[in-house]
């Protein structure tokens, strides 16, 4: 289990950011993600793993409104 | 599709964007029938470090035009655009006057630093009025170039007084300093008409087309409450004007009643630097920042360059945010036939859209080559300015509109009407919940089938209201009145209707679901002018990001965003360059939701145009000043206070056994985990009320936590320490209504 934005997040083998943007229907554009407060660069999204137990900010920056 | 990926790209309309129906056959025997009623002269003059020193005053009814001076202390608690309007109407009415008398204003005020050319999103103006909605202050934004131009022609506010007896055009010509007032008896009424007309009208040659920008409104707004302003720019590339609207409020409604046909600004041909700054080189090298940005990561961030606000359609969808059936629900499955690849490919790409020189981000998009289906131009082929984001989701997904042309004539129809977008987003679509429930029916709707997604009843109910007859007469009073008209029928449960009619304070609701973001309800009821997202558009903050946990948490940001975007108001910007991009290590920052990179631009450009040099606590200190204003201008006109500032249910949670249904899940979790009841066992209607309880009670502690944060009492009265903290003291009159009031 991993918690996202304070949510918990069902863990699975291999999981990577886009993972769990994908699992978290986040389409969003302007992101912050971070892991254990390590922050994941865009273009890194696909590579990085989530670890089991990980607690994932994804920060939604404003627009629109 | 995986579910976070972009929509895929439709291939593109192949339209000609030159070619649309042409209006300006008749224009010798419209100009021929002008009177001339009055003409003024007056020695045009550009600004110095971004002030003229003086305003135009034109009273309608006694033909009197004079020039007024700006003073020191208008400048240093007021600012300009939005605070320059608020201060002249304030001193133009009483608390009796209505939007209707006489004394009632239209300020159109650009602010210091408007009409520079060096930063995108640079040509705002700001339109003021007592609004026939609200019966309070309204304050609108606008693009097009008569603020601008009205600026370099010689003035930094332009205020309209009085009635006049016949329709007339006030023309102002900056380049040869001439102010006309001309009785305009052919004109035709609806703007995309007149606008077309009146450019040729008063420009001199073609070349001069694009020193001419109309102010107008049209045919609805004659008939209803719910009038909007056009505000044209000459597009050269198209060789037809295009539109950019000052909405909300109705302010149309009473430019029409004061027999304004339009106003006509010629200015001088716009030049870099005629504001006169006193650091150009600043101006530019800022500029130069933000253009980059925009060409080399817009087309990976919102791509606003090719679908303009559109583009968070279909994100709106996926957080459950996008306002469906009158707001009932979130998301619905037709959202991708109104999604931003829709737009993108409806819309001519590669050509110029934005709505002032200078500006790279060129949001104004304008889909070419539409033929209208319905009304009195069926078969004319238009070019629409739009849709917007609200567009698309107020004419759309909230009325249950999902077919792209349809949009597409309602967007068209409610800009050359002359109506609010977004409030008949909104009215249209607790118009159809009502038929839902049977509230209204054919009967009661002269005929119209008012069904969801009835898209041909939406137009002809639009119409109506245009012609001044049946059931649109009704609906353009607006939500807060239907709801009033139908109980007084016995039409329907007064409570319901009172739930389910998305208004507040008169004004309807803009379109993003509140119902899971708290501090979004606060940003829409706790606004001075009425549930606009102008003021504070906080959902991802709160809902998602769940950055905003505590009660403080929330009132911080209902106190930093609204003064934050007031600023915008005062100098004449736009928002959407500062957040709809951001710069590549935005990431980085301290706050990154507050883009710092972009607030120092701002506090940059002002000071290099006015010479004065402010930090982001001035900054903030400056829209204070404004914002209390303006909360005490409503409290002056017998709002303004705790009372009202509640919302309608709707905003808050589910009002009926469907809503609470379709997320069920949801409520019963937060009323396991929050509450703290046990929901199993419950019925609906135990839960429903239960449910209602809770987030009513946590609305009300939320107000009491943004008064506290605000400096305001538990009554939402500014205190008078925190009129002391601003300088606002200094204003007997706004001492005496405040200490009146308990503050």
């Amino acid at each position: 289990m991993i918690q996202v934005n304070g949510d918990p997040l069902q863990w699975t083998p291999g999981m990577t950011v886009r993972g769990v943007l994908q699992a978290k229907n986040y389409k969003f554009k302007m992101l912050i993600v971070s892991i254990d407060d390590r922050q994941v660069a865009g273009e890194a999204y696909d590579t990085t793993p989530v670890p089991d137990g990980a607690v994932v900010q994804v920060i939604h920056l404003i627009s629109g409104g | 599709m995986t579910s976070n990926e972009a929509a895929p790209a439709i291939a593109p309309c192949a339209m000609d964007f030159t070619k649309r129906t042409e209006y300006h056959e008749g224009l010798e025997a419209i100009r021929a029938a002008h009177r001339l009623l009055k003409e003024v002269r007056f020695n045009p003059s550009l600004p110095e470090k971004g002030y003229n020193n003086r305003t135009l005053y034109v009273n309608l009814g006694t033909r009197e035009v004079l020039e007024k001076p700006v003073t020191q202390q208008m400048k240093d608690l007021f600012i300009g655009g939005r605070g320059f309007g608020l201060w002249q109407l304030w001193n133009a009415v009483t608390p009796e006057t209505r939007w209707n008398d006489p004394e009632n204003e239209i300020i159109i005020a650009p602010g210091p630093v408007a009409g520079i050319t060096q930063y995108p999103g640079s040509g705002k103006s700001l339109v003021v009025s007592i609004s026939p909605q609200t019966d309070i202050p309204i304050d609108s934004n606008v693009g097009g170039y008569f603020g601008p131009l009205l600026k370099f022609s010689g003035f930094d506010a332009l205020e309209l007084q009085g009635k006049s007896d016949r329709d007339v055009i006030l023309f102002i010509d900056g380049q040869k300093g001439i102010i006309r007032v001309e009785e305009a008896p052919l004109e035709p009424v609806d703007s995309h008409v007149l606008a077309e007309i009146l450019t040729r009208m008063y420009a001199e040659d073609e070349a001069d087309r694009s020193n001419i920008s109309v102010v107008c409104t049209g045919a609805a707004a004659e008939h209803s409450l719910i009038g909007m302003l056009n505000f044209t720019w000459w597009d050269k590339r198209r060789g037809c004007i295009r539109l950019k609207q000052a909405g909300r409020g109705g302010i149309g409604t009473v430019f029409r009643d004061k027999k304004i046909r339009a106003l006509v600004c010629r200015g001088p041909v716009v030049k870099a630097d005629m504001n006169h700054p006193v650091d150009f080189e600043t101006l530019a090298k800022t500029g130069i920042k933000l253009h980059k940005e925009l060409r080399t990561l817009d087309d990976s961030q919102c791509k606003m360059r090719r679908n303009g606000t559109a583009h968070i359609v279909e994100i709106m969808d996926a957080y459950d945010l996008l306002p469906t059936h009158n707001f009932q629900y979130g998301s619905h499955p037709d959202t991708h036939r109104i999604a931003s690849n829709v737009w993108e490919a409806r819309c001519s790409q590669m050509t110029s859209d934005g709505c002032w020189y200078g500006c790279s981000m060129g949001c104004a998009k304008g889909a070419d080559g539409l033929v209208l289906k319905t009304g009195p131009y069926k078969g004319h082929m238009v070019t629409v300015d739009g849709p917007e984001y609200e567009n698309a989701a107020g004419l759309g997904s909230n009325a249950g509109v999902f077919d792209p042309d349809y949009l597409l004539e309602l967007n068209f129809y409610c800009d050359t009407y002359g109506i609010c977008t977004i409030t008949y987003g909104t009215l249209a679509a607790f118009t159809m919940e009502c038929y839902q429930r049977g509230i209204l029916n054919k009967e009661r709707t002269g005929g119209l089938e008012l069904t969801w997604g009835n898209a041909e009843a939406d137009l002809e109910m639009m119409h109506q209201m245009a012609r001044g007859e049946g059931f649109g007469l009704i609906a353009g009073q607006g939500v807060h009145k239907m709801k009033a008209i139908f109980a007084a029928n016995g039409w329907g449960d007064a409570q319901l209707l009172q739930d389910i009619g998305m208004e507040n304070k008169g004004l309807e609701y803009s379109q993003y679901l509140s119902k899971e973001s708290l501090a979004q309800q606060g940003g829409y009821a706790l606004t001075n002018k009425g549930p606009q997202h102008d003021e504070a558009w906080v959902i991802f903050m709160d809902m998602v990001n769940k950055q905003l946990p505590t009660f403080e948490d929330k009132a911080e940001a209902l106190y930093y965003f609204p003064l934050f975007r007031t600023w915008f108001g005062l100098l004449g910007f736009c928002k959407l360059p500062w957040n709809d991009v951001a710069p590549a290590d935005n990431a980085s920052t301290s706050e990154p939701a507050k883009i710092p990179e972009h607030v120092q631009n701002y506090l940059d450009l002002f000071t290099a145009t006015t010479g004065m040099k402010i930090d982001r606590e001035t900054m903030l200190l400056q829209s204070a000043r404004v914002y209390n204003f303006q909360r005490i201008f409503n409290i002056r006109m017998g709002k303004g206070l705790r009372a009202n500032d509640i919302p309608p249910y709707r905003s808050c949670g589910p009002v009926t056994r469907e809503e609470y249904e379709s997320r069920a899940e949801r409520y019963d979790k937060q009323m396991l985990e929050e509450i703290g009841v046990d929901p199993a066992g419950k019925g609906l209607d135990e839960k429903i009320a239960i449910t209602r309880e809770y987030r009513m009670a946590r609305y009300g502690k939320l107000c009491d936590a943004v008064y506290k944060r605000r400096g305001w009492t538990a009554d939402g009265v500014p205190t008078m320490a925190r009129l002391a903290e601003l300088g606002l003291d200094v204003l007997p009159e706004l001492v005496e209504i405040v200490q009146a009031h308990g503050g």
